[in-house]
């Protein structure tokens, strides 16, 4: 049986995680390898890094920590931010990064998700998507969250994956940063019009959103949250004993 | 030394940082000398199986791998790797693997329940079908990372370790110094450098 996936998510900017971290016996915590290499030794079952950087020299130091990542840690690893072209596909794919997650470059050009599952085959292709309710229709935001596309996501979502995205991240704009749990009504849209693994992120603020999480959409492959893990709120290790104890498919 | 075969299919630096991350010394190369020198061979392998196979023989290296694993070189194959090992897979159309184990690689789809996601994708737990060396180290239902939409069947005897996915898919063979992982040991944790751990410290078997 397939265990269910939990996934810290680091935002770099720079070269640095930049949500504060807060971590006893970690020395530098705002060094993406170090929290990498602790979050894998708690048990985390793969790692996001998002990448935040504006400037082409922060590029290089991001691609270096993805380098520097590779050698000390040994669980799949998902880049995103900034990736707009099949060349940057390539660039972090070299580097280390086993699957690349897109966003706003997707929404800008529609045949990046397809160009690059073609290349680099459809589980390397992750489609990131910032969804909101508007009017009681749920929309794909851009920019972070920021711009209402217009377009209705279960229709984006669907077709992305006819183009070859491999796994969905679904960032419910509405839910994120009120910790009062997943978005189960969200989630449950996406998992039934697709058939590849879907990745609920936005909204956990506590072990018991996790585990409603799985028990409640058994079609939700992944558990991704950011700040409750930066922060100690919730430890993976306690996180995943949790999920075994409630009989959730875990990776121990 | 061990050696990763560089046949010009898929993204080996993964690969090459876990082997060196066990205190292996490790040479990524398609030089055939290189290869029988080496005291372990690894067959990495991502994509389509007919793209493979291709670059194997446009390369000669399946002749040079055929050699060397019946000289009893210690091979290992992850993931497409894994599956050439095999006699033939149906991967959209019918083509020749390496025919080092007997099998055949085939689609998921039907034989797993349709609500069942494909590719197979994630952490799973391994079944030991058998005891091999490769093995020494982990223990049974320890999980490693899968991605593939293709298994081998077929594979009878020399089949060590299932992962159950709507049904027992096979996850790793052995047929004497030649192993097969259809997971990824590289991507697979801690389980996963001990798999890479107790193969780097086969020996070249005697020869009969």
């Amino acid at each position: 049986m397939i265990t269910k996936r939990i996934i810290p998510c680091l935002d770099v900017k720079d070269g640095r995680v930049v949500k504060g971290v807060n971590f006893e016996g970690l020395q530098d915590v705002s060094s993406p390898v170090a929290l990498a290499k602790y979050y894998s030794e708690c048990g985390a079952d793969e790692l996001v890094f998002y990448d935040i950087t504006a400037s082409s020299d922060g590029r290089k130091l991001f691609t270096d920590i993805l380098v520097e990542t590779a050698k000390s840690v040994f669980i799949p690893l998902t880049v995103g931010g900034g990736i707009n072209t099949v060349a940057d596909f390539d660039r972090v794919l070299k580097c280390g990064a086993d699957k690349v997650s897109v966003n706003s470059g997707a929404i800008r050009n529609p045949d990046l998700v397809y160009e690059a599952a073609k290349l680099y085959g459809d589980q390397c292709v992750v489609l990131s998507a910032d969804i909101k309710r508007v009017d009681g229709v749920f929309r794909v935001f851009a920019k972070g969250g920021r711009e209402n596309t217009g377009m209705e996501a279960i229709e984006w979502i669907r077709r992305c994956v006819g183009n070859g995205a491999g796994e969905i991240v679904v960032n419910s704009i509405d839910t994120d940063g009120v910790k009062g749990g997943f978005d189960l009504e969200m989630l449950e849209a996406v998992c039934n019009a697709v058939n590849v693994p879907v990745i609920a992120s936005g909204g956990a603020g506590k072990i018991d959103d996790f585990i409603q999480l799985f028990r409640q959409l058994p079609k939700v492959d992944a558990g991704l949250a950011a700040s409750i893990f930066h922060f100690g709120e919730v430890a993976i290790k306690d996180l995943k004993a949790e999920m075994a104890s409630a009989n959730i498919p875990t990776r121990r | 030394m061990v050696a990763i075969v560089d046949y010009g299919v898929g993204n080996l630096f993964s690969l090459e940082c876990s082997l060196n991350a066990i205190g292996a010394e490790v040479t990524v190369t398609a030089d055939p000398v290189v290869l029988k020198a080496a005291d372990q061979i690894i067959l990495p392998g991502v994509g389509a199986f007919e793209d493979a196979a291709k670059k194997l023989r446009a390369t000669g290296l399946d002749a040079v791998l055929k050699e060397l694993a019946a000289a009893g070189k210690p091979l290992l194959g992850i993931c497409l790797g894994m599956q050439m090992l095999f006699e033939k897979s149906f991967e959209y159309g019918e083509h020749q693997g390496l025919g080092l184990i007997p099998g055949q690689v085939v689609p998921m789809e039907g034989v797993i329940p349709a609500e069942l996601k494909i590719p197979h994708i994630g952490w799973n737990a391994l079944k030991f079908t058998k005891n091999s060396p490769l093995f020494s180290q982990i223990q049974e239902g320890d999980c490693v990372y899968f991605v593939h939409s293709y298994y081998a069947t077929g594979c009878d005897e020399n089949l060590i370790a299932t992962a159950e996915y709507g049904a027992e898919l096979t996850a790793a063979v052995a047929k004497g110094n030649v192993f097969g992982c259809q997971f990824h040991p590289e991507k697979s944790g801690s389980v996963g450098l001990n798999i890479l751990r107790a193969f780097t410290q086969m020996k070249e078997a005697e020869q009969c």
